[in-house]
């Protein structure tokens, strides 16, 4: 019966565990991950803290209490011949237990808060690039790059096409064969990823072009929704460079399960060159779609980097 | 004391009508509706985790086996709708119509008509909604929450909608009628602070039940209309914002929450004192904590909405309030906790059930508390690590204490002892395939899995197929549970005393078992020392 | 006594009162015999709503036989209260009711208001989401600056008739419902409404029924005539204003409050008239009339809305 504890307290050492050996950054789930992974931006780190410690928490006071009610169980049956007390109350003894949790939310409530102002923090964004979430893919306009706006940067991102042949009920394909590299991507690969500089606070504009979706990518540390005829604003500044996968984190519809998200993020010299290569490209007519985001737009955008975007209300 | 069998000048009453539609369709009798309202639950129940079994059945190994992903949704959907509407809500409803009025000394409900029309009101409400899955258009598969824009593409939406209406006129008017029993009919001496925690947790809930009820029937009404009667509400093209509709919803969805754990509070604080043979320890502080949560409940909801992008102020407000909820829920547990210390305690299926109770809510208490911490719920939000949470607090919680309840009161009911080795055969199975099913799923979160999808990475696989083996035994060990229920209303040779357990106290223990078709006629004249409560705030 | 139609036949309990030991006087408590309506009530319930829902569905320009099916359970709905109630009016005629479940109904009837307050705050809370926060940030106020910028650039936020219908100005340009106007006239009448039922219910307790039915009477034909200006105000709306369903949040909120409101002064005026009747039958006695004040209530709390709506939708 103590499976809940032992369990609680394993997934609690395991994280611990990882915490300390797993320093490669995972970028993508592996089989029996048990926990949540630190990231590569500067800021996931906040989320995987806040877990580690929260879970800490939980399970020291999961021990007490469990531990408490067991010994109960144990020294007070029946057939141990326990006669019962008929004591009922203790107010010193509420009153311990009630202040007691109130100081441990305390000091929760101060971490979570520190990490939540920062990750509303905006401001100073070296780049931006508009998320728009469609049923059931997502579409990436650049809009500017180190206060140069970008123009005709953008594309539609949408599961790949092995993928989604094997996804198809009764394909008879294996799901175990779509592979990159050594890497299984099974629904966690698109045909055109996002690429982004590493190193360079980059702004997200995150909005719907028909329903509600989320945009998540685990590596930076949290989700947003995209929301029809709404921007929401998300900032993320990578470290290393790599491949980093997420997923649409919110029920869009029959294929919710099956628009992916994919970051590859680059060194800064590399990044560039890419950059150039596909303004060249759309210099070309009709290489992109409508991006429906006009150049002042852009422009406004970049003065606007200096006051804080998410303007603070309670 | 009194018995309640005494005759008066109505002899003719006592039985039940023998006509079946007179008995169950036009009944006014308390005991009588309780029984429908728990058989309607466990009807719906079944139903319910069969659609559980089917996503548990295609989540089973990775690529799509069984359904289409539309399907698939619908599936989650249903699957949700009827186990809070038609589970878990009225088989709280039917323990609080069965056992209310026999705790406070009532003869009935205080309205017994509506009372009727109450429960007749939800098997119609169901065969509205499930009648969408058989319609061309498919039915609701926008998930439970049913958030707009993309609730408003489905086709059975108004079908859905007036479905809810029906549960909530039904809702209202149950809880409405439980208020008026339990402030209008105690017996004299039942004092509100020598009652039942049980009744206090349904006086709560059935204040938290009229006050949010109607809040969900504006929301859906607002889908209906900006669905069919071209309104703008959930549309920023008019001026409206889909954002609001979450508002509203969860305005209503976190108060509901805690109305499908309130009474499970009070089953417990019923449940423990009775194996531990120690009254309940700190009644006031129960109370009270039960009293603070449902407060809270009106100020948190929007710890379900940190990753639409809410201002900055406001996360940080929810997230405290949210966080708050802990300390009165912590009261509760350290309470029950005390209340075993220094006891004799027996372990029966109820109580196991129970003690299970206490461990399993609190852990799924204890990943609640972790999704309350906005940074941290950027990355649980939408993940398989929510639906471990809620599954905790809902399954081994509500679920728990209700499957508890039933083995408690059972006997009351029926008569007869259910058999004491197969409600255990079934308490191990359950307690050791529902960790089986929802343990893992943490770790599905955590790595990264996002709730509501038909298929995955194969990544999950492991933990998924260890989840829906879990999954497949939790339920089949259900059968288990019918197999006792019917043996122990039908077959049971043991016949069951009046107060069936040891340490039982309350005036539903003074009554004959079964319970008569009508009891306290004359009320009960209360002595303190009968009562579970009657002493403890002395 | 045991046909199922037959009311009078309740059962009478003893009961003492509260706070009276048993030797003390005996009180009866009753419970209802059984009724075959709340049964027939659940049944019409659902087929007025599954009429209404298959109506809804039908293809556009067709009505199918959702819309039969949901007239006949409308009938059904008519049909049922008034049995329904016709029982409940026999047996309080006939005694039944004691203080008890008097009390009771009290009880139900204010819990039943509390819960219509609940409803109507829902459409408030929507009225305040959308003036405070929905149309500011989309106009590009503190939260929605980016909003503003990058998809409404030229949404100039305003509530009423300049941008009450949204940065896309659905509906096309509409014109509000001038507060001092009709609206002023209604919350007059609404107002006059209350003070002549409170001076019915007076004049029942001092037991005049002259003066009862004069001033439930009037009461009666106020709230007619309040609905009659609301169907003048709509109708005006829509054919000179261009303030319609359609008319973006402006137009959703301005008729999805004033129209349930409108609806429940309908059912409260059928109410009283129905009271107005049975005070003529001299159902009432100084001492017992739930039933009127049961719908003094309701009437009073419909009042208390429309001061909200005055306020918040025809003024601010
Ligand atoms: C019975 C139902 C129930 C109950 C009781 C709870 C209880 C709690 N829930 Fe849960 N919740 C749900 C049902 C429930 N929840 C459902 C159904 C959803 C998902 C809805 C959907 O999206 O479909 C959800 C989702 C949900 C979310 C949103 C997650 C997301 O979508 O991102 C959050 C976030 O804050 C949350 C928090 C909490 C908290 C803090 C509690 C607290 O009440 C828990 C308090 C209890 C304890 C903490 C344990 C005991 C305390 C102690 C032993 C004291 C000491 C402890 C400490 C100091 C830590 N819940
Ligand atoms: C009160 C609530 C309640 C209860 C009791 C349950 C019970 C169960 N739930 Fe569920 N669940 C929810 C409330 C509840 N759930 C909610 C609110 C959601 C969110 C929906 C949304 O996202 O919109 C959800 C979502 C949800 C999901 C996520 C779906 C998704 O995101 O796509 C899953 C997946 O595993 C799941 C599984 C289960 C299982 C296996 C059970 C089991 O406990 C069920 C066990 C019962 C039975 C199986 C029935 C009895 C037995 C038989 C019929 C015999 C035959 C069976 C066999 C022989 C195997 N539930
Ligand atoms: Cu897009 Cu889910
Ligand atoms: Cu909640």
């Amino acid at each position: 019966m103590t499976s809940g504890g032992i369990r609680r307290s394993f997934a609690a050492w395991a994280g611990l565990a990882f915490a300390l050996f797993g320093g490669a950054v995972q970028a993508a789930p592996h089989p029996w991950q048990l926990n949540m992974e630190r990231g590569a931006s500067t800021w996931s780190q906040v989320p995987y803290h806040l877990n580690n410690i929260s879970l800490g928490v939980c399970v020291v006071i999961g021990v007490l209490v469990f531990g408490a009610m067991f010994i109960a169980m144990f020294r007070f049956r029946k057939s141990r011949g326990a006669v019962a007390e008929t004591w009922s109350h203790n107010t010193k003894l509420e009153i311990v237990w009630t202040t007691i949790p109130v100081l441990i939310l305390i000091v929760l409530a101060y971490l979570a808060t520190g990490g939540l102002t920062s990750w509303a923090d905006t401001t100073g964004s070296q780049m931006t690039v508009k998320v728009t979430g469609y049923q059931w893919k997502w579409r990436y306009d650049y809009i500017s790059y180190h206060g140069k706006p970008i123009e005709k940067v953008g594309f539609m991102s949408k599961l790949d096409k092995l993928s989604n042949e094997t996804r198809q009920l009764d394909s008879g394909m294996n799901p175990y064969a779509v592979k990159v590299g050594n890497q299984n991507t099974y629904l966690l690969n698109v045909d055109k990823p996002l690429v982004v500089p590493i190193n360079t606070k980059i702004r997200f504009l995150i909005t719907g072009g028909d329903v509600i979706h989320s945009w998540w990518v685990p590596a930076l540390g949290w989700k947003l929704d995209a929301i029809p005829g709404i921007i929401n604003a998300a900032w993320t500044n990578i470290k290393t460079p790599g491949t980093y996968r997420g997923q649409c984190a919110e029920l869009c519809g029959q294929d919710h399960g099956f628009m992916p998200i994919v970051v590859v993020a680059k060194s800064k010299a590399d990044f560039a060159k890419w950059l150039a290569e596909q303004e060249a490209k759309s210099a070309r007519p009709a290489a992109a779609t409508a991006a429906a985001t006009p150049a002042a737009a852009a422009a406004k955008t970049l003065q606007l980097a200096a006051v804080p975007s998410k303007a603070k209300q309670g | 004391m009194s018995h309640a069998a005494t005759h008066d000048q109505h002899d003719d009453h006592h039985g039940a009508p023998k006509n079946f539609f007179q008995r169950w369709c036009m009944s006014t009798n308390h005991k009588d509706i309780g029984t429908l309202y728990l058989i309607f639950a466990l009807t719906m129940f079944f139903i319910g985790g069969s659609f559980a079994m089917v996503i548990r059945a295609e989540l089973f190994k990775p690529g799509l086996q069984l359904v289409q992903p539309y399907f698939f949704n619908e599936m989650t959907t249903m699957h949700a709708l009827v186990m809070i509407f038609g589970a878990i809500m009225p088989a709280f409803v039917g323990l609080g119509n069965w056992m209310i009025p026999l705790m406070v000394g009532a003869p009935d409900m205080a309205l017994p008509r509506m009372n009727n029309l109450s429960f007749w009101i939800l098997p119609f409400a169901f065969t509205l909604l499930l009648s969408t899955l058989f319609m061309p258009g498919g039915g609701p598969a926008g998930g439970w929450t049913m958030y707009p824009p993309l609730s408003l593409q489905s086709d059975s939406l108004a079908y859905v909608v007036f479905a809810i209406h029906l549960m909530g006129i039904s809702s209202i008017m149950g809880a409405i009628n439980i208020i008026a029993t339990i402030l209008n009919m105690r017996a004299p001496g039942m004092d509100l602070l020598k009652m039942p925690v049980f009744v206090w947790s349904w006086l709560i809930t059935a204040f938290l039940l009229i006050a949010v009820m109607p809040v969900l029937a504006g929301a859906v009404t607002m889908l209906l209309t900006d669905k069919y009667f071209g309104t703008n509400f959930f549309n920023p093209g008019g001026g409206g914002d889909p954002v609001l509709y979450q508002h509203i919803f969860w305005f209503f969805g976190h108060p509901e929450v805690y109305i499908m754990i309130l009474p499970a509070f009070g089953i417990i604080s019923e449940v423990i004192p009775t194996f531990a043979r120690k009254p309940i320890f700190g009644y006031k502080a129960m109370v009270f904590a039960i009293a603070s949560i449902a407060f809270l409940s009106f100020i948190v909801w929007a710890h379900h909405m940190f990753a639409v992008g809410l201002p900055l102020g406001a996360d940080i407000f929810f997230m405290y309030a949210t966080m708050l909820i802990a300390v009165p829920t912590g009261v509760k547990v350290f309470n029950w906790v005390a209340t075993m210390w220094g006891g004799s305690m027996t372990f029966e299926t109820p109580m196991l059930f129970a003690v299970a109770f206490v461990i399993l809510f609190t852990i799924g208490g204890f990943s609640g508390l972790m999704l309350a911490l906005v940074p941290a719920d950027f990355q649980y939000q939408d993940t398989y690590f929510v639906v471990a949470h809620f599954h905790y607090v809902l399954v081994t919680g509500a679920l728990f204490a209700i499957i508890s309840a039933t083995y408690y009161w059972l006997p009351k009911w029926s008569g007869r002892m259910y058999s004491e080795f197969w409600g255990k055969v079934h308490f191990w199975n359950s307690v050791v395939w529902v960790n089986v099913l929802f343990f893992p799923q943490h770790f599905l979160g955590l790595a990264g899995m996002p709730r509501r999808i038909p298929d995955y990475n194969v990544a999950f696989a492991n933990f998924n197929m260890i989840s829906s083996i879990g999954g497949f035994l939790f339920g089949a060990s259900q059968l288990i549970f019918l197999g006792v229920l019917i043996h122990g209303v039908f077959f049971s040779k043991k016949k069951a005393t009046d107060r069936v357990w040891e340490g039982a106290k309350g005036l539903e223990w003074t009554v004959p078992s079964p319970a008569p078709h009508h009891t306290f006629e004359v009320p009960p004249v209360i002595h303190d020392e009968e009562l579970a409560h009657g002493n403890v705030n002395a | 006594m045991k046909s199922p139609g037959c009311y009078l036949g309740a059962k009478v309990i003893k009961r003492s009162p509260r706070g009276l030991i048993m030797s003390q006087q005996h009180d009866a408590y009753f419970v209802p015999v059984a009724s075959y309506w709340p049964f027939v009530a659940a049944v019409v319930m659902f087929t007025t709503m599954f009429g209404a829902a298959h109506w809804l569905n039908a293809a556009p320009g067709e009505t199918g036989f959702g819309k039969t099916v949901w007239l006949v359970g409308m009938v059904g709905v008519l049909a049922m209260f008034f049995g329904w109630f016709r029982s409940v009016i026999r047996e309080s005629l006939a005694g039944s009711y004691n203080h008890q479940v008097d009390t009771s109904f009290r009880m139900g009837m204010m819990w039943f208001i509390f819960s219509e307050v609940m409803f109507f705050g829902a459409f408030f809370g929507a009225l305040f989401y959308i003036r405070m926060f929905s149309v500011p940030w989309l106009g590009g106020e503190g939260h929605g600056v980016l909003t503003h910028q990058f998809l409404w650039n030229d949404y100039a936020a305003s509530w009423g008739a300049n941008g009450g219908n949204g940065p896309q100005h659905l509906g096309g340009a509409f014109r509000t419902v001038p507060a001092w106007g009709l609206p002023l006239l209604n919350t007059l009448i609404l107002l006059s409404s209350s003070v002549t039922v409170t001076i019915a219910h007076h004049a029942l307790r001092a037991g005049h029924r002259g003066k009862i039915l004069l001033f439930l009477g009037l009461t009666v034909l106020l709230g007619a005539l309040f609905v009659n200006f609301q169907a003048h105000e709509y109708i005006e709306a829509y054919h000179e204003l261009n303030l319609t369903l359609h008319s973006g949040v402006y137009g959703s909120t301005f008729f999805l409050l004033t129209g349930f409101h409108g609806l429940h002064v309908t059912l409260g005026t059928i109410m009283l008239a129905v009271i107005w009747f049975r005070v003529l039958k001299g159902h009432f006695s100084k001492e017992h009339h739930f039933g009127f004040e049961a719908v003094a209530w309701y009437w009073h709390f419909v009042d208390v809305v429309w001061l909200g709506l005055f306020l918040f939708v025809y003024i601010l």
